[in-house]
């Protein structure tokens, strides 16, 4: 797949999110649309895992700490066809296996999580058991990074040189109350995740390209755990959704979400404008 | 009297069962967190140094691992005190484990007020109620040397997730060796139909020995091991109800949430009623003591217990 088809992806994965989250009336808004292109380079680049292997335990893991963005995950999953998409109509709804964050109910999820801080410790033990057969990647908020246990899990994991162990903070800067400098300050987060042991690279988070060149060079180091920190905006491709905390939970209403679906098509046409020009 | 004979401390067996078993299954991982010396696991370390991993002190830490290391094929076992594997990392517990459906051995070494004398910080007077509370996990609190070892030797097998809990004081064997151990099968240990006591964990010891003080002034006591609070095995409670005049349940946990609790619960939708009575720890925290100067002052050695089933009798 190229970068073209990837950025088109990504778009594509928006809108859908979007559109999910807005037949829901629940959801995930700036979250989702903060990580959408980690998952997109992840799932369609980089992770050893299809609907046929997710049953094989020497694939690679994905595990979805920040649960609090399973709509882009579910977008994911249903583009790689874990199940059918048309299941998230049923988003949130009495009854649904689509619950609004992640559970095993839904093929391709592995660890039901929600409750923040789980994550990692999971992953380690994943890694411990697999060591060397493959790779299991975790995804982090920044925001959740205040919970003790993560950084519990940091030291385990560079204690026990888990280089097959990688983890990718969705540094949106964003979380439910303000920003998260203003809530409970992490920086300087790469000298933190260094002095615990692990060998850490930035990137830019939505950059497609420098995210799978980045994803693709784990470990970073022999021996040691590797960690992304990937600068996102929270609520990312759409301009007034962008970096408003508001936008954690927030449902578009219609005028907003015509708004939205606008600016991702013009975005899309610009980007085959681009491919034609090409 | 019949004096019983003294065993190992359920700890040691727990240790001894667990090397057993990982000799044979290189599946078999133990995670603990610094608790190798209190866990007994330090023969496990050095014999089977690729089958333990050790996270420090780290409960939630402990228990997010195990679960990882369940989800990717191993049976594993984390032990840690109870107290601090069942308060620190409940949130683990409910999600990590038993809504995630990963099927972790949870054990909780010196559980109860078996550190007693290391003050409230280190009893877990809770954890039956705690779990209780959270669906998909079985709770296992053995008698004695003989359900220590069965209850070890099923969990490595059980598909689903399991909390073991025992003390570290050599106990009493309760026990004839070839008894039948099943979880979720309480067993009848003394037949009577005066006063039943239907105990759990080390309380068993106390109840069968307040049993043989009663039989000596002519009230005869039934004396069940419930070795399992969850799930509660409902037929037996209500089959020893039917049959005795009063019941006591015993057990090394505050007097809320536990097995008394369940068995009162039980009963009472049941339409069974009868003299009844709940022993436990009241709702304080305890005066220092060793565990069995715990269960004196609490009215749960042989002679309070006997006291106690005296009294029940008496007000009906």
């Amino acid at each position: 797949m190229t970068d073209q088809e990837l950025k088109q992806k990504s778009i594509i994965y928006r809108k859908k999110i979007l559109t999910y989250i807005k037949q829901a009336n629940a959801g995930h808004t700036g979250g989702s649309l903060s990580c959408v292109d980690i998952l997109n380079v992840l799932y369609n680049r980089i992770l050893n895992v299809t609907p046929e292997n997710f049953y094989d335990l020497k694939r690679d893991h994905y595990i979805q700490s920040k649960g609090h963005s399973v709509e882009a995950l579910y977008v994911v999953l249903a583009d790689k066809g874990f199940f059918p998409e048309s299941d998230l109509e049923t988003l949130c709804q009495h009854g649904s296996r689509y619950v609004g964050h992640p559970t095993r109910k839904v093929k391709g999820i592995e660890h039901n999580t929600g409750a923040l801080g789980h994550g990692l410790s999971y992953g380690v033990g994943v890694a411990l058991a697999g060591k060397m057969d493959n790779k299991v990647f975790v995804l982090l908020g920044d925001g959740e990074l205040a919970e003790g246990s993560n950084w519990e899990a940091l030291l385990t994991a560079s204690h026990y040189q888990l280089d097959n162990l990688c983890a990718i903070v969705d540094l949106n800067r964003l979380q439910i109350t303000d920003w998260t400098r203003n809530v409970c300050c992490t920086d300087p987060l790469d000298e933190k995740f260094k002095a615990f042991g692990w060998s850490v690279q930035h990137v830019d988070g939505h950059d497609v390209k420098a995210l799978t060149k980045v994803l693709s060079s784990v470990p970073f180091e022999k021996g040691k755990p590797s960690m992304i920190i990937a600068n996102t905006v929270k609520g990312k491709g759409v301009s007034f959704i962008e970096n408003n905390y508001k936008w954690h939970h927030h449902v578009p209403t219609d005028e907003e979400y015509k708004k939205a679906m606008k600016e991702l098509n013009q975005a899309l046409q610009k980007l085959n404008n681009e491919k034609e020009n090409n | 009297m019949k004096t019983l004979e003294l065993g190992k401390a359920n700890l040691e067996v727990f240790a001894d069962t667990l090397i057993e078993l990982a000799k044979k299954d290189k599946r078999i991982v133990v995670v603990t967190s610094d608790s190798r010396g209190s866990g007994k696991l330090v023969p496990f370390a050095e014999q089977l140094p690729d089958q333990i991993i050790e996270v420090g002190i780290a409960e939630q830490n402990l228990v997010g691992v195990a679960a990882g290391l369940a989800a990717a094929g191993k049976k594993v076992f984390a032990v840690s005190p109870a107290c601090f594997l069942t308060a620190r990392a409940l949130e683990q517990i409910k999600n990590d484990i038993c809504y995630s459906d990963h099927p972790v051995k949870l054990i909780g070494i010196s559980a109860g007020v078996s550190y007693g004398a290391l003050g409230s910080t280190h009893h877990s007077l809770f954890d039956f109620a705690v779990l209780r509370a959270i669906n998909n996990i079985s709770i296992l609190a053995p008698a004695d040397n003989f359900e220590t070892r069965e209850s070890v030797k099923l969990a490595a097998e059980m598909l689903q997730p399991v909390y073991i809990r025992f003390g570290k004081r050599a106990i009493e064997h309760v026990h004839r060796p070839n008894a039948d151990f099943e979880p979720g099968k309480a067993i009848i240990i003394r037949e009577g139909r005066d006063v039943a006591f239907i105990a759990t964990g080390e309380t068993v010891v106390q109840s069968l020995l307040a049993a043989q003080l009663l039989e000596q002034k002519g009230i005869f006591c039934r004396v069940v091991s419930m070795h399992t609070i969850k799930p509660l095995d409902e037929k037996i409670i209500f089959e020893t109800a039917k049959k005795c005049k009063a019941l006591m349940t015993v057990e090394e946990h505050l007097v809320y949430g536990g097995l008394g609790e369940a068995c009162a619960a039980y009963l009472m939708q049941a339409g069974v009623v009868l003299p009844f009575k709940i022993v436990g720890i009241r709702d304080e925290y305890t005066p220092t003591g060793s565990q069995l100067e715990i269960f004196k002052e609490y009215g749960m050695t042989a002679e309070g217990l006997a006291g106690t089933a005296i009294k029940l009798i008496e007000k009906k």
